[in-house]
């Protein structure tokens, strides 16, 4: 029974991110380091969320439940904002180095358009994101153990799953919409990102009222998805293309 | 660094302290005080360092002197060691693990093709795919030994302190490892298979001239004129060969196994002792190929042989410490009352 909460939540989480990776970024080697590199930018804004956080703590009464709560709280906030930062420092990073490659390149086209490194940016940070939230719970479902027993809720295992797809990718997506905001300069697109990534952060402090943070952040996740497509240039016109194609290619093949 | 990661999680016998320490760091680190514990990592540290220097100097003097039969048998006993005496150990470890009944016989079987598919594949001639898993393979398994046989505070000051020493040996101009690459670049020959992982295949050898007009590979002289009008010239004539080798780095990217082995350790290591877990082996995988894809920016832009450790290390390590103690309580926390950020 826990290999199959095992298997199952990995796959809850991880799936959509597994299936993106391999059909879309796993044979060009380099959305593979520009992947990599997003991973690693997110984990240098944990590390110096967690850093602050630390000092915090240490420098605080470790008796007071209530302290530590909100100092979490505050860590946790602290963490979201820094996390847009280095996203922003990403763009410029990645700006940086399309140009380089432009520059080496033939006909002075980057191999690689600003909407494709946008999506593998954000893929990279929910990849780094979901991981880091997914896989010591993951490695714990596995061993004996009984869930709640002190009277915590029963569906940790499949929320904490749930959740960690929603972030994925909502990462993803934010990462598609904050660099489309940053090349055209609407820096209230930048805003509103970074709310709504405060706004499902927070939204995960009612947990474990489950209702009250996985169902939002999943319409959140909606919205941007659509808010992604549209943005990057997809419209109802090439949503039915897609559909007629596929309708096209079975009648005729 | 995945294989190296699975066996360390799954056979015990790697992580175990048996009490047991090579006989190059003689010095034992169940002190009772801390600054003993230092002292003796430090002069463990010293020791094991010196002997890679001192086995480093040899091997370059040894070819510079072109004393290739020795250093051809060193490389074929240290290479069959791994493979034979090193993959049984490991076998007979899986085996217990997962408690698999398996008699000598076939083992010794599987053993005997392993290793002598690996030492022809490794010295000889073989497909690349396999090459480097064979490679893949044996430093998986020495980083193993290492992870096991050394003790902890000493591997944090080895690799600290063999990053530093690639840094000179390959940088500076009396470094042997520069002195090496450059011998090896003036003869015009590779550097020994055995110790090098090479990611391209192109290995343009010295063809007889008279064999290369019967063998059309298959291709009709039409085609292949009409390829040569598009493209240029397909065969290689004597011209572009030796053009091509002197590009160091247009045909393919030469990694040391050292280099393999000590990023593996650094992985295994923080997997097996940091009691953050998983999240800390992330956390040094990812550093390390960051620091990997430093490097080779690097190579291209300085296009000269450059030392793959030390950023790598580098990164490694302070990811390691800093996710341990400072990610590790935050992220345990922030799970615990299921916040997301």
């Amino acid at each position: 029974m826990p290999v199959a909460v095992f298997f199952g939540c990995a796959f809850i989480a991880f799936g959509p991110a597994l299936a993106l990776f391999v059909f879309t970024i796993a044979r060009e080697p380099l959305r593979v380091i520009i992947l990599i590199a997003g991973a690693f930018f997110w984990l240098l804004s944990l590390l110096l969320s967690s850093l602050v956080w630390f000092i915090a703590v240490k420098a605080s009464n470790p008796e007071n439940v209530s302290l530590q709560k909100g100092l979490l709280i505050f860590g946790a906030v602290f963490s979201v904002v820094l996390q847009e930062v280095f996203r922003f420092a990403y763009y410029r990073l990645l700006r940086k180095a399309n140009e380089g490659l432009a520059a080496i390149s033939e006909e002075n086209l980057s191999p690689i358009s600003v909407q494709q490194m946008a999506y593998v940016a954000g893929l990279g940070f929910g990849i780094m994101s979901g991981a880091f939230s997914m896989i010591n719970i993951l490695s714990d479902s596995l061993g004996p153990g009984t869930v709640g027993i002190y009277g915590d809720s029963q569906y940790y295992f499949i929320t904490s799953a749930f959740m960690t797809m929603a972030m994925t990718l909502l990462h993803t997506f934010w990462g598609v919409v904050f660099f489309d905001g940053c090349e055209k300069r609407r820096w209230w697109v930048i805003a509103a990102v970074a709310a709504l990534h405060l706004l499902v952060s927070g939204l995960s402090f009612l947990n474990p009222s489950y209702e009250g943070s996985l169902p939002p952040a999943y319409v959140i996740m909606v919205l941007m998805a659509a808010w992604a497509f549209f943005s990057s240039g997809g419209s109802l016109q090439t949503l039915t293309q897609v559909w007629m194609c596929k309708k096209n290619g079975v009648d005729s093949s | 660094m995945v294989v190296v990661v699975a066996t360390i999680k799954s056979v015990s016998f790697y992580t175990q302290n048996d009490g047991q320490q090579l006989i190059y760091t003689p010095f034992r680190e169940d002190t009772e005080t801390v600054g003993q514990r230092a002292l003796n990592s430090i002069l463990n540290a010293a020791i094991m360092i010196s002997v890679i220097v001192v086995m480093t100097l040899v091997l370059v003097l040894l070819y510079k002197y072109r004393c290739y039969k020795v250093i051809h048998g060193w490389l074929f006993i240290s290479s069959l060691l791994l493979l034979f005496f090193f993959s049984f150990i490991y076998l007979g470890e899986v085996f217990k693990t997962y408690n698999v009944a398996m008699d000598y016989f076939t083992l010794a079987v599987i053993i005997w093709n392993f290793g002598v598919v690996g030492m022809i594949c490794i010295h000889w001639k073989g497909p690349l795919r396999l090459q480097q898993a064979y490679l893949i393979m044996i430093s998986a398994l020495m980083a193993l030994v290492f992870i096991k046989y050394l003790p902890e505070w000493t591997s944090w000051l080895i690799l600290a302190v063999i990053s530093v020493y690639d840094l000179l040996a390959v940088l500076c101009p009396k470094g042997p490892l520069r002195i090496l690459v450059e011998t090896a670049q003036e003869r015009n020959e590779p550097i020994f298979p055995a110790l090098i992982y090479s990611c391209k295949f192109l290995e343009l050898s010295t063809a007889s001239p008279g064999q290369q007009s019967e063998d059309d590979g298959g291709f009709t002289s039409a085609w292949v004129g009409q390829q040569q009008q598009q493209l240029g010239n397909l065969q290689s004539t004597e011209e572009s060969r030796r053009e091509v080798q002197q590009m160091p780095s247009a045909r393919g990217v030469k990694l040391g196994l050292g280099d393999f082995i000590f990023y593996s350790m650094l992985v295994g290591k923080a997997s097996a002792t940091a009691s953050g877990d998983w999240n800390t082996t992330l956390a040094c995988f990812v550093a390390i190929l960051i620091g990997l894809c430093l490097t080779l920016l690097l190579l291209a832009i300085f296009k000269k042989a450059l030392p793959a450790l030390p950023i790598s290390i580098t990164f490694g390590l302070v990811f390691y410490f800093a996710t341990d103690n400072l990610v590790r309580p935050f992220m345990d926390q922030l799970a615990l009352h299921q916040f997301y950020i």
